[in-house]
């Protein structure tokens, strides 16, 4: 396939990325507002193009572990889910993380808690961000904002998942899965051969393949002492993908009085608000955060440095407020404005919070 | 005669399998896994599927079964063995993929997963060991434990009033259109520890010939955890387990 | 050139797919396009809206609070989202079934009766691409209508391209709603 710009919404984007950038397996239940992955994937029927494995598992508990057996096996699996599918997925990935596999999960979020609403959120940052499952582990956490970067980030994500034997999370929210807009869909990347899947995976258990000494893929380790040196050579990876894969995106930060930082389509939504802001007069530069972990601190920090007041606009009651705090320690006001149970703030709201919180 | 004139190849009657480690088993004295690890050993190697074998060990006490057998292995969270094994199977059509799954893990957290991964027909082996305990956590109740059967969360015995009915698993697993071999086995006495190989390999072969998803439960015993010896277990187990646990094979397609 | 329009209405009344074709009669004239669903609890009731943003720049947000074009099919969606365009702006409606007209001075108002267009064409589906043709005719950015047929092309399937002269022919019909 060669490389095709399309009108589509960011669902599908997900679904054709996977089979372009040569995923090797999709595993995933359904649930609204994503469920056009999966069903986007059995249409397309890559199993009989690429090759690559599609399957509808019998929950996201499943789904998460055949996304665990096939990183575990070297392949390139990824799963996809919304907010509460997340939620059961956390075992499986907190598994994946410890025994540092590659995989790609993706979270359309909805509205929570419990059930929630169907309707964008972005109340899932701590989840993606914190650990989300139990133990100390990240994941690389993509905040998508456009259809395209959702296609760009299954790339990226599986790139960045092999180069650091990490599970990746695209953490979207509903806005960029069911809107559509254009995108340019990369060109057919070959799936890695079994003989690349060995070399680039030596530690896969794929079976003793020429008699090679036996692979265990395993996350247990009841001797503390050897429990501790896994735990701080995850930690020390942590610090080397902190180092080298912190993303982030400004947008006329030199001149602003004020900064909004925001991820996502929201940042999009400030993106307008930043040119009505301007009209009245009111100079205000966005920070988006790309890669939400690791979090671009020191960029926010030096961004910030003259600013009057930052507003952090997210879809739920204020998550990455506190790292933005974090970040510029109380040099200056940082205040929240978010909209919940599934509500899109308009520009015009933007303009009005960022006036009565920061502007005064 | 000196010991020398002995130790030569022609007059070799047993020798440990060539892919079970020769290393000390954490399982209690009298255990039935070690007898189960040996057979798998040895139609793993008989059956020349090294080189194309991957084993999902358990939550549970073959959690470290990994440590045992010379194969590739994945260790699964509780319960999920079968949806590690199907993703694996399913990505490496040429591998032979087994599970190793105790009461559990099988029959409790895991009956989602290995329903469904049954009722697909995936290409995998199922080894369920039923021992009616949890012994890896100190001797609970299993779903399989009998009526009756005292353990740390019965102590006055299994109630049917508040704890349910014993699970035959392997009985579902039989009806559905996924399986193509389900069978319940031993090894308590040599009779049996031969029946449970050719089960074994029986299922392997299930599995290379892709005919879909083949059960391999063993009903063994858990000393430790019944509070028996070694040999009063194996009385127990034949005098009691098997009334509601009975040998044999329940399908064979 | 940027075009941000609302299309407005009933489920069933072919909205969402009127927004995608235009949207894909957008990227076909090399411009960078948006597409967002009412996605909000405005969509309980059986009304249906959907952003389109046509734009020779990259375009950021794909919500908005008011629109250069404006298009109301119901007496509902033509209440809401009156007061929303912008100053100089354009507002078609259709006719059918509206008791409280609008009444702003400061933009362009069509009022039209794509419901009797449509049954003259003799078949209710092309409804939505005659309203398509009266805003292609209204806007003051001239999609070529070749680029319109090509995007009729990519959003319809396969096996609706049979359909593709009923939908030129609906909004040929649709631009002379306006000339009248």
């Amino acid at each position: 396939m060669k490389e095709e710009v399309r009108l589509m919404k960011g669902n599908e984007a997900i679904a054709h990325a996977a089979i372009r950038y040569g995923c090797d397996g999709y595993f995933g239940y359904p649930i609204t507002p994503q469920s056009e992955v999966l069903e986007t994937l059995e249409e397309l029927m890559p199993w009989e193009t690429t090759g690559m494995v599609v399957l509808q598992a019998e929950s996201e508990v499943a789904a998460i572990n055949m996304v665990y057996g096939g990183a575990a096996s070297g392949k390139a699996v990824m799963t996809s889910s919304s907010s509460p599918g997340v939620s059961l997925k956390q075992e499986g990935i907190s598994y994946i993380a410890a025994a540092s596999l590659p995989a790609l999960i993706l979270n359309v979020m909805r509205g929570g808690p419990g059930l929630g609403t169907i309707q964008p959120s972005q109340a899932d940052y701590f989840q993606a961000t914190k650990g989300g499952g139990h133990g100390d582990y990240h994941l690389i956490v993509l905040a998508p904002s456009t259809v395209q970067e959702m296609v760009d980030f299954v790339g990226l994500g599986f790139d960045l998942a092999f180069k650091y034997t990490n599970p990746a999370m695209i953490l979207a929210d509903g806005i960029v899965g069911q809107m559509m807009e254009k995108v340019v869909l990369p060109a057919q990347r070959p799936r890695r051969t079994e003989e690349e899947i060995r070399k680039q995976c030596p530690w896969a258990a794929d079976g003793r393949k020429d008699g090679r000494k036996r692979n265990v893929v395993t996350s247990l380790e009841l001797e503390s002492a050897r429990m501790e040196v896994i735990n701080h050579q995850l930690q020390a990876r942590y610090r080397e993908i902190e180092k080298n894969e912190t993303r982030w995106e400004e947008i006329d930060v030199e001149d602003a009085d004020y900064l909004i930082v925001a991820f996502g389509s929201i940042a999009r939504i400030c993106t307008k608000a930043k040119e009505l802001a301007a009209e009245k007069g009111i100079k205000v530069g966005i920070v988006r955060p790309i890669t939400l972990w690791p979090f671009p601190t020191e960029a926010i920090a030096r961004a910030a440095k003259g600013k009057k007041g930052i507003l952090c606009v997210e879809l739920n009651a204020g998550q990455m407020i506190e790292d933005v705090r974090l970040a510029v320690h109380d040099s200056l006001p940082v205040e929240h404005f978010g909209r919940l149970g599934g509500i899109i703030p308009s520009p015009d709201e933007v303009v009005k919070a960022l006036e009565e919180k920061i502007v005064k | 005669m000196e010991i020398q004139d002995i130790i030569r190849p022609e007059n070799k009657v047993y020798s440990t399998p060539e892919l079970l480690d020769n290393v000390h088993m954490h399982y209690c004295p009298g255990c039935s896994h070690g007898v189960i690890h040996k057979l798998l050993a040895e139609v793993i190697a008989e059956m020349g599927l090294t080189e194309k074998t991957v084993g999902i060990s358990p939550v549970g006490c073959a959690v470290f079964a990994y440590n045992y057998i010379d194969v590739d292995w994945v260790e699964a969270a509780h319960g999920r063995a079968p949806a590690v094994a199907t993703a694996i199977s399913r990505l490496w059509p040429e591998d032979v993929v087994f599970t190793y799954q105790g009461d559990g893990d099988m029959s409790a957290i895991g009956t989602a997963e290995s329903i469904h991964a049954a009722n697909r027909g995936e290409n995998i082996v199922m080894v369920f060991v039923n021992n009616a305990i949890y012994g890896m956590t100190g001797g609970q109740m299993a779903p399989t434990t009998l009526v009756g059967q005292k353990t740390a969360t019965t102590p006055y015995g299994r109630r049917v009033d508040l704890n349910g009915h014993p699970l035959e698993i392997t009985n579902l697993m039989a009806i559905l259109d996924g399986t193509c071999y389900v069978t319940r086995q031993s090894v308590h006495t040599p009779a049996n520890v031969r029946k449970t190989k050719a089960a074994l390999k029986k299922a392997f072969q299930n599995a290379l010939d892709k005919k879909g998803t083949s059960v391999v439960e063993v009903v063994a015993t858990c000393n430790s955890g019944w509070k028996m010896s070694p040999e009063k277990a194996n009385e127990w187990m034949a005098e009691h387990m098997f009334a509601k646990y009975p040998l044999g094979d329940l399908k064979n397609e | 050139m940027k075009e941000e329009i609302i299309i407005a209405g009933f489920g069933g009344q072919g909205v969402l797919s009127m927004g995608k074709i235009l949207a894909y009669s957008g990227l076909m004239d090399d411009k960078e396009v948006t597409w967002m669903p009412s996605y909000g609890p405005e969509q309980r009731g059986g009304t249906a809206n959907v952003t389109v943003i046509l734009s020779d720049e990259k375009i950021s947000s794909p919500v908005l609070d008011s629109f250069d074009n404006v298009i109301a099919l119901n007496q509902q969606s033509l209440d809401k989202f009156a007061p929303k365009v912008k100053p100089g702006g354009i507002l078609i409606y259709d006719t059918n079934g509206i008791h409280n007209h609008p009444k702003r001075d400061d933009i362009t108002i069509y009022p039209i009766d794509a419901m009797e267009a449509t049954l003259e064409i003799g078949n209710s589906k092309a409804y939505n691409m005659v309203v398509m043709g009266a805003l292609l005719e209204a806007m003051n950015y001239k999609l070529p209508m070749e680029n319109v047929i090509k995007g009729l092309k990519k959003s319809l399937p396969e096996r609706h391209h049979k359909l593709i002269p009923l939908n030129e022919q609906a909004i040929e019909k649709g631009r002379t709603l306006l000339k009248k």
